[in-house]
């Protein structure tokens, strides 16, 4: 190669590569910020600030949701399955919000540790599949089948 | 190897070229997005949770593809104009800097109308939806710049340069939803590993990932030719093909 040519590939990786460290060092400083929501394990080790409103997210946890008969009120619990925290909303639901499902609640925590939320949005996860299999899973865990059964019925599912 | 990418910088060499590649790759631009979107609009199986809905992944998911891989592309341009100074590799920039711009557009606005009825948002600040806006405005700050600088080759070494800036968004895009919290969902469509959805959803949108690259070729090459002729235009095999009636 010629050596202006050299020299000038030189420069430009020297830039590249220099940005890429400037920005990388950058967000990783960031980080925390970056994050949309902390997790109920955050929550409970005393990392997400109070009285500030901040973003909760997480599992619904299985059975953990109680609608009031009167009201919009929900009170159901998001967990990592390490920690869960207790959290309240009145409003109306995205359709996607169910038990067992993923969410991101915004508000701030109350001085009883549980969480207000003001707004709750549904996260979903990467798993796309039929109606039919997603029941067909569903059957095969119920049934006391062994896990791999499911993991079987999920193998042939994806292809 | 050499004397083949030297041949490639030849504008005229290459206006010959893709004259001759255009047809095929509109003709199987057009028949793999076909294919695709009628498949996996109106065949493909509903989602468990979604529903219907989920369908504009068929949409969303090639115009993403294709915001980034312009982007990348564009970088590796911007490189050759930068090292070589290759004429042809600024032409490129400047031809697919807007089609970019465009698909940028399309998985943002897909997006938004997709995340209203699934997330309960049209929009959200995370790391994923963030970082694909700022690339929105990176085709935007490269299409702007290179307008703003008359002096044809000034113009091509401060673009790249804003290209080569910029490359370092794409891997944030891409690894945001591993390195993050965000509410965007990680990667479903991905080709070194197994796909998260069954082969009856993931054919219908490789065939339109696909075709959408094929037509992305089909309107570089357009786009590149006409630039070519401007350029050109003083040059005598652009006279002769203007006489010879663009034959």
């Amino acid at each position: 190669m010629h050596p202006i040519r050299k020299k000038r590939l030189t420069i430009v990786l020297f830039l590249v590569a220099g940005l890429a460290i400037a920005v990388g060092l950058t967000t990783y400083a960031l980080r925390q910020n970056i994050n949309l929501f902390y997790d109920p394990s955050q929550i409970a080790a005393g990392d997400a600030p109070m009285d500030v409103r901040i973003r909760a997210g997480g599992m619904v946890e299985e059975g953990s949701v109680v609608r009031d008969p009167d009201s919009l009120k929900v009170e159901f619990r998001v967990t990592d399955f390490s920690a869960s925290v207790p959290m309240e909303y009145v409003g109306i639901l995205p359709d996607l919000f169910a038990e067992g499902q993923g969410v991101v609640a915004m508000g701030r925590m109350d001085a009883n540790g549980r969480f207000i939320a003001d707004q709750v949005l549904a996260k979903h996860d990467e798993q796309y599949m039929p109606p039919e299999v997603a029941e067909a899973l569903e059957r095969a865990s119920k049934g006391q089948h062994k896990a791999a059964d499911a993991e079987k019925a999920a193998e042939s599912a994806a292809y | 190897m050499w004397q083949w990418f030297h041949k490639l910088g030849s504008p005229k060499w290459f206006f010959g070229i893709a004259t001759r590649f255009m047809p095929w790759l509109l003709a199987g631009g057009i028949l793999l997005l076909a294919a695709g979107l009628i498949w996996g609009l109106a065949f493909a199986p509903e989602d468990h949770r979604q529903g219907n809905s989920y369908r504009i992944i068929f949409i969303h998911v090639p115009s993403a593809f294709l915001a980034q891989s312009i982007y990348i592309s564009m970088a590796v341009a911007a490189v050759v104009t930068l090292v070589w100074r290759m004429k042809l590799a600024d032409v490129f920039v400047k031809a697919i800097a807007p089609v970019g711009l465009i698909f940028t557009f399309l998985s943002l606005f897909t997006g938004a109308v997709w995340g209203k009825p699934t997330w309960g948002t049209w929009w959200v600040w995370d790391a994923r939806l963030t970082s694909m806006l700022i690339l929105l405005f990176l085709y935007g700050g490269v299409i702007a710049l290179d307008r703003a600088i008359n002096d044809e080759k000034s113009a091509a070494r401060a673009v790249a340069v804003l290209v080569l800036v910029g490359v370092v968004n794409i891997p944030i895009i891409k690894y945001s939803v591993d390195w993050w919290n965000t509410l965007h969902q990680p990667a479903t469509f991905k080709l070194t590993e197994k796909p998260t959805m069954p082969m009856e959803m993931w054919l219908p949108l490789l065939l339109s990932v696909l075709g959408l690259y094929l037509l992305f070729g089909w309107l570089t090459c357009i786009r590149m030719k006409t630039e070519i002729l401007i350029r050109e235009q003083r040059t005598r095999w652009v006279r002769e093909l203007v006489m010879a009636g663009g034959k």
